[in-house]
């Protein structure tokens, strides 16, 4: 049976500035933040981590929000569960690819404690919810004591398993703006069992104009097929300002196999997943410019 | 440095002071001697640790028990009244719904909160519900088979205890009515 064997100091918050007072007091020493813990206490438990400070955020029932408003959009606090995402009839409404996604993540038991910030803090490469957030121009919001700054979502994974949160720094909420008008988004994952890690995901927001017959931006984030997800921007400039035809769709499949920079690994080769994106981000952009000619 | 652990387990309340280390599956285990809720992945993987916190079906091996602090928790244990298995109990084994019974407990408990949610859930729900829990004697029909006439038997008994207050309903309508002198027949 695996337990977690090395011993650490256990600090509750209970409101956000509780949570960044001890992260200041903190900031020099070993410590982790915990929310749900889904990844966190698999790592410990394998003793890839021993951290010797725990600040536990869990009881933060004031980031514990899903909010929409028509003008600024989606907020989704740092305590919301992917479980509460992906049950939230407005996300469902006005964002339905996130739901799409929190169906693909691991298992409902995982979900019902497993927060969507805590996930992206986690910063595995396949991490669900980046390519959808990528794609929405999602932002994150990232506090200390006295101070915020805000990081598109592109840029909130640096490295393999990090982030730019700081010492001293959490990420508090996640920002989504409201859709443009003619706008259609989709999200597919590959993973050889449901609910596991991705092999690569991606996800496509497409706006057509206002005669819906050319693209007039499009957005693709994609997960999996780097050392952090990524957005595929030369492939985004393949499609704007064109009309989408399978020909431009291979095309901009084309390029985005080139932006990625997969490794490989036991279950498929780095060759396989720059396929994969590309494979993937024909059939995704398709579904997205149909979602959008209805939107 | 030990902390205090206040948890409700089965509807029994207990106090403990724990390493902040202690999972919520040991506290149950080790500490509860409940061993109807199995280890086997211990990496979030398997799904046979599932309990109920709050009316949610999770991993208990990949919770930090302080974080249950002041929570109420459901095992397997909790189920049965005495001798007589809760329904979703004897819906498995009425439907032949495990073999060597490890993941049993996990999947029973995940079946027991999806049906407290919905009562009525497609075949389609429970997959989604049950996604997660592997089983390796496979049965998996047979699981979804159970919790579908466990769905039945739980809807059943429900209309059985809501009828009575239903007739006392009417008659105490009845009886108002009576009283008030209007519309009698």
């Amino acid at each position: 049976m695996k337990t977690i064997t090395t011993d650490f100091e256990y600090l509750p918050a209970t409101t956000l500035e509780e949570a960044l007072e001890l992260l200041s007091q903190h900031k020099d020493d070993e410590y982790r933040i915990i929310a749900g813990g889904q990844s966190l206490n698999t790592a410990m438990k394998h003793r890839l981590i021993a951290p010797e400070y725990i600040i536990d955020i869990k009881g933060l029932s004031d980031l514990d929000y899903i909010k929409f408003d028509a003008k600024r959009g989606l907020k989704i606090g740092a305590l919301a569960t992917h479980r509460s995402l992906e049950k939230s009839p407005i996300v469902r409404e006005k964002y339905s690819v996130l739901c799409e996604m929190e169906e693909n993540v691991a298992s409902v038991e995982t979900r019902n404690w497993g927060t969507v910030v805590g996930d992206l803090c986690n910063a595995d490469p396949a991490v669900d919810p980046a390519a959808p957030l990528i794609a929405l121009d999602a932002k994150l919001k990232v506090a200390s004591k006295g101070k915020e700054r805000i990081v598109p979502a592109e840029e909130f994974a640096v490295g393999f398993f990090e982030t730019t949160v700081q010492p001293g720094e959490m990420a508090t909420e996640i920002q989504i703006p409201v859709l443009p008008p003619n706008t259609g988004v989709y999200f597919t994952k590959y993973s050889q069992i449901h609910g596991d890690y991705a092999l690569g995901s991606v996800a496509v927001l497409i706006t057509l104009d206002k005669k819906k017959e050319t693209c007039a931006n499009a957005r693709i984030g994609m997960s999996g097929v780097a050392s952090t997800p990524i957005r595929a921007k030369k492939a985004e400039g393949v499609l704007k300002g064109k009309k989408i035809t399978d020909e431009v769709l291979a095309a901009a499949a084309k390029v985005a196999s080139e932006e990625t920079s997969p490794i490989s690994g036991i279950e498929a080769s780095a060759e396989y997943k720059r396929e994969l994106a590309g494979t993937l981000l024909k059939r995704v952009a398709k579904v997205a410019l149909e979602r959008a000619k209805k939107a | 440095m030990k902390r205090e652990l206040n948890i409700v387990v089965n509807g029994e309340s207990y106090n403990f002071f724990i390493e902040p280390k202690t999972l919520l599956v040991q506290v149950i285990r080790e500490m509860l001697g409940l061993k109807g809720t199995h280890q086997a992945c211990d990496s979030g993987s398997c799904a046979a640790c599932t309990v109920i916190v709050d009316g949610k079906a999770v991993k208990s091996c990949s919770i930090l028990a302080l974080q249950v602090n002041g929570k109420e928790v459901t095992t397997i244990e909790g189920l049965a009244d005495g001798t007589k298995l809760h329904p979703i109990q004897q819906a498995f084994i009425d439907n032949w719904a495990f073999q060597c019974g490890f993941c049993t407990s996990g999947q029973i408990m995940a079946a027991k909160a999806l049906l407290d949610e919905n009562p009525d859930p497609t075949r389609e729900e429970i997959q989604v519900q049950m996604d997660g829990h592997i089983c390796r004697c496979t049965g998996y029909n047979m699981i979804n088979e159970a919790i579908r006439d466990a769905a039945k038997r739980l809807q059943s008994l429900d209309a059985a205890k809501k009828l009575p207050a239903q007739r006392n309903l009417k008659s105490q309508k009845w009886a108002q009515t009576a009283k008030s002198g209007k519309g009698a027949a």
